[in-house]
């Protein structure tokens, strides 16, 4: 290949020149031009040194902001605060958490709480799947937009919730339905924001690929799905959050088990401290739902980070 | 192995014209352009803003089909993108997601070359470069100096007969676009690779090439070819020479003319007063 005559190829001259350079200097001005970015290089120690020196502020208000929370809702608590909102009948957050160390004497809490995640991993995935493919074709292929964007128009702005009944008729079992609800709400913002992913791609990097050689079937794979990660990544974690709000509302109305049928159950049989314990566990998995999705994206985007770290 | 390097890579242009469908009809970019590059000549195409040349080359580049005319690359007739053609854009264009190393094996990759093979060229490649030590940085973690000489590495590994770029220093701040031009003609030197240049800076048109195509405004047209009889390598020192700067002076005379003569509409009657539209004698034909 001649690739590699770049090296062998001798330096051809049309005449001497009394002020030729001599071609080893291909390189040299710009090492002095352009030095490393020394931020860049840094050893793992100080790294972390750093993190730590970067984080211990944050961590300190993170503390100080759900020690106040705390603090409020056990004053308003003990004293049965009633200014127009009432506190009469709330538990104090001693008793959510007893009752936390109750329930689980029984594997009953935690199968509720496996069951729900189940059917989040179930519906978030498979609307990540389809999503994400569907929107890629939306994106790249004007005949398929005009043939599916219709259609999928006029299903978007029905709420998820209002697919429960016709979701119970659909699916052969209950199981099914509450997995699909979950799928529905996690699926439009996933195909929006690919499609936006798609559509923000800036079209000189498919030039240069088609320049190198790449064939329109690989482009999407090699060039649409990783140019447009960002965006997916945005309408993942919306998709997540949507997904949670879908399946805690599908439990509560049609659910038998999971901690959306949890607190709903708490509050039919009047357990007050029940009630509470569901919503922080609600908030505790979509916390650590949505911290996934933030990791998964530091994996799956390396350069991403990288770049904040060298601007930083 | 044989240098035969030289006796491929001919670009030919003949009576091309180009144009785009507006709103109320259609506009002329390009009109009854013919130009040639000989295997492994360096040539640029220089004119004012809007003029037409990048639209040239994108259609050279196979991105753009032209309305008429013929364009051949070693006499086969270009229909779209091809190995045979590497472009440098302006815009850098890395894949962002790619190391600088991934970056440059990915024309080697769709070429099928096997993962050990390609890594051993991307790094021979990227270390007469000098980039060697960024191979595994990400295209943001780099300056645009570097970010575009990645770029030419990129478009360099296949071993395209031809290289077309469109203003690849266009965005780089003074100091590295100097340097940047000698580390293109000390690689151009090596290799003798074709190259159709595009640009507006006369300086760098003639400190790099052997001919220089200047065009008019729009409907681009092909106003004077002139050629650059400057001693080859060049140097940043020959800048100062005499020869140099007649060319300059030739040079921008013309894209002046072209430049006003575009500007002309745009410029109320008072706004051209004291700048002188006519060269007198020493016209176009004088240089040509």
């Amino acid at each position: 290949m001649r690739v590699a005559n770049w090296a062998q190829a001798p330096l051809t001259r049309d005449e001497p020149s009394p002020v030729a350079s001599p071609p080893t200097v291909l390189t040299e001005p710009v090492k002095t031009a352009l030095p490393t970015p020394a931020a860049l290089v840094t050893p793992t120690v100080n790294r972390f040194r750093t993190w730590l020196a970067q984080q211990w502020l944050p961590m300190l208000l993170g503390v100080v902001s759900i020690g106040a929370v705390l603090t409020a809702w056990h004053l308003a608590t003990l004293y049965k605060l009633d200014l127009y909102i009432r506190f009469n009948n709330i538990p104090t957050p001693a008793a959510v958490f007893d009752k936390l160390i109750e329930v689980n004497q029984s594997p009953q809490f935690l199968t509720n709480i496996g069951i729900s995640v189940r059917r989040i991993l179930l519906g978030f995935f498979g609307a990540a799947a389809s999503g994400i493919c569907l929107g890629l074709l939306i994106g790249r292929y004007r005949i398929f937009r005009m043939l599916s964007l219709p259609a999928l128009e006029v299903f978007r702005p029905i709420p998820a919730i209002a697919w429960v009944p016709m979701s119970i008729m659909l699916w052969p079992d209950n199981e099914v339905s509450i997995v699909f609800i979950t799928f529905i709400g996690a699926f439009f913002p996933i195909l929006l924001n690919t499609i936006h992913g798609v559509e923000a791609i800036d079209p000189v990097l498919l030039r240069a690929a088609r320049c190198l050689g790449c064939p329109e079937r690989k482009m999407l794979w090699q060039i649409m799905l990783p140019a447009a990660l960002p965006h997916i990544f945005t309408g993942l974690a919306v998709g997540m959050g949507v997904a949670w709000v879908s399946l805690i509302a599908a439990e509560m109305i049609s659910g038998q088990f999971g901690i959306g049928y949890f607190t709903w159950e708490a509050y039919s049989l009047i357990s007050y401290a029940e009630i509470a314990l569901g919503m922080i566990t609600i908030g505790v998995l979509g916390l650590l739902c949505s911290g996934g999705i933030r990791l998964a994206a530091r994996l799956v985007m390396p350069w991403r980070t990288a770049t904040s770290q060298g601007g930083a | 192995m044989t240098h035969s390097q030289a006796s491929q890579g001919h670009i030919d242009v003949r009576d091309l014209g180009i144009r785009f469908p507006t709103r109320g009809g259609s506009m002329e970019a390009v009109q009854s352009v013919s130009l040639h590059v000989k295997p492994g000549e360096f040539v640029s195409l220089i004119g004012p803003s809007g003029c037409g040349k990048s639209t040239l080359l994108n259609a050279v580049a196979g991105f753009i089909t032209p309305t008429s005319g013929t364009m051949t690359v070693d006499d086969q007739g270009i229909s779209g993108p091809g190995p045979d053609r590497g472009v440098v854009f302006q815009q850098y264009s890395l894949f962002p997601w790619m190391t600088v190393r991934k970056n440059v094996e990915f024309g080697l990759k769709m070429h099928g070359m096997q993962r050990a093979e390609r890594e051993r060229q991307a790094r021979t490649l990227l270390g007469l470069a000098g980039l060697l030590s960024f191979e595994n940085h990400y295209p943001d973690q780099l300056s645009g100096g570097m970010k575009q000489r990645v770029g030419i590495v990129r478009a360099l590994a296949t071993s395209p007969q031809v290289l077309l770029m469109d203003e690849p220093f266009g965005a780089l701040d003074a100091q590295t676009r100097v340097v940047m031009q000698e580390i293109l003609t000390n690689m151009w030197q090596r290799l003798r690779i074709s190259v159709l240049f595009i640009t507006h800076d006369i300086d760098e048109a003639i400190f790099l090439s052997d001919r220089i195509y200047v065009m008019t405004a729009r409907p681009g047209r092909i106003k004077a070819e002139i050629a650059v009889p400057l001693p080859r390598p060049r140097t940043p020192e020959m800048m100062a020479s005499t020869a140099f700067i007649t060319l300059v002076q030739q040079v921008r005379a013309l894209i002046r003319e072209e430049s006003l003569a575009s500007m002309k509409g745009e410029l109320k009657e008072g706004g051209l007063v004291g700048l002188s539209t006519d060269l007198g004698p020493k016209g176009v034909a004088h240089v040509v």
